[in-house]
């Protein structure tokens, strides 16, 4: 899932200072799991937001809620269309493709984030979550023995382990569990550890995000005579 | 007295609840600034239920919990605390003094905790002043009166 934190509520407070009429949209998917961005948090947010203004003395500024069950697809937005005109902002707890989609769908209407998106990853234990993939677009974790190295060793090694691997961590950062420890202790116990005699090839980054935004077109999928989005 | 501050306490069924109600029994004299809300455990306690005190205009807020390794449901109270600290962060970015809001420990047998408890906050609520979100005091009592009986009616187990 995308793992996301909620930003301070000053910062929020002063994005929003030109505004008179804010709804706080939450997003019911991964940053509701994430505890980030769900309709607790928008709750939350919402009762913070109106105390930090009507202690500023911007009291008269009106701070609704709403939680839709997924920002980053249209069809959920839907939902919100006839609400928005009653605002002047919008401040999003989706990610960063949930603000998107609803700046894009709104053209005329200013869209603050309200969470700092941080990476996809998983639960670790309750109330902890790890990075796990940075979507380079083009997965090799077959070859790794299903842990990523590219996202969790600190310098994206394919033929590790450095040197500054110690005793398991990494040296960084010694809460930091060395990814390439990992993988030969997997790769053994899977007995499959000969493959790094062999040195790993070059990835390419040419799928990566440095060419621009990127795109997955399913040609059978795409509504016909409309074609994919231009 | 419309001076006065004006406390809101989130008390356990099992601990809390019980001493004030001993208090009540033993006589015993503490100031008339506090309001009792019943939860069944702490542990039903979210962040927004704190909040939603702070933006009624309630002065302060007691969350009262049975002794660590004494909840009833086992850890309600420890996660109470956590929720309790966050909020306190909350309320400290709002710019609301976070020493408005503390967790306390006591068993149901400790009627006189329950009153020392809420002289120390009305004192300290006293020492900080009113909340400078504070309506008229009987649009306070009647936020928390409304709070009340949300509380209740959930423990009556209606849908909210």
């Amino acid at each position: 899932m995308i793992v996301a934190d909620r930003k301070k509520v000053p910062e929020i407070r002063d994005m929003i200072k030109n505004h008179r009429r804010v709804l706080l949209v939450g997003c019911g998917t991964c940053v509701t799991v994430c505890l980030a961005g769900g309709e607790r948090e928008v709750g939350i947010l919402g009762s913070a937001l109106r105390m930090a203004l009507r202690l500023e003395g911007r009291g008269d500024v009106r701070v609704d809620e709403c939680t839709i069950e997924r920002q980053c697809e249209d069809a959920f937005i839907d939902i919100l269309a006839q609400r928005v005109p009653e605002y002047d902002a919008i401040c999003s707890l989706g990610c960063g493709a949930g603000v998107q989609a609803l700046a894009e769908r709104f053209p005329k209407m200013p869209v603050y984030p309200g969470l700092n998106t941080q990476f996809m990853g998983i639960l670790e234990s309750q109330g902890v979550w790890t990075e796990k993939c940075v979507g380079c677009g083009n997965c090799r974790l077959g070859e790794f023995v299903g842990i990523c190295p590219i996202t969790r060793c600190a310098k994206h090694m394919l033929n590790g382990p450095c040197g500054g691997s110690r005793e398991g961590k990494c040296e960084v950062n010694p809460d930091l569990d060395c990814a390439w420890q990992l993988i030969y202790e997997r790769a053994g116990a899977l007995g499959v550890r000969g493959r790094f005699d062999e040195i790993v090839s070059p990835h390419d980054w040419s799928t990566g995000l440095d060419g621009g935004p990127r795109k997955v077109v399913r040609e059978d999928q795409c509504i016909a005579g409309l074609g994919p989005k231009a | 007295m419309d001076d006065e501050p004006l406390i809101l306490a989130f008390c356990c069924h099992y601990c809390a609840y019980a001493a004030a109600d001993l208090a009540g029994s033993m006589r015993l004299q503490y100031p008339g600034n506090v309001r009792v809300l019943r939860l069944p455990c702490t542990g039903k306690l979210e962040v927004n239920y704190l909040l939603s005190a702070f933006e009624r205009g309630v002065d302060g807020v007691i969350v009262a919990g049975c002794l660590e390794g004494g909840c009833h449901f086992l850890e309600g109270n420890l996660r109470a605390r956590r929720r309790v600290e966050r909020a306190r962060q909350l309320l400290a970015e709002i710019g609301l003094e976070p020493d408005r809001l503390e967790m306390f420990n006591l068993s149901s047998a400790e009627g006189t905790r329950f009153a020392e408890i809420v002289t120390t906050m009305v004192q300290r609520i006293k020492r900080l002043g009113n909340s400078p979100l504070r309506p008229e005091r009987i649009h306070v009592e009647q936020g928390v009166q409304e709070m009340r009986r949300q509380a209740e009616a959930m423990l009556a187990g209606e849908k909210r």
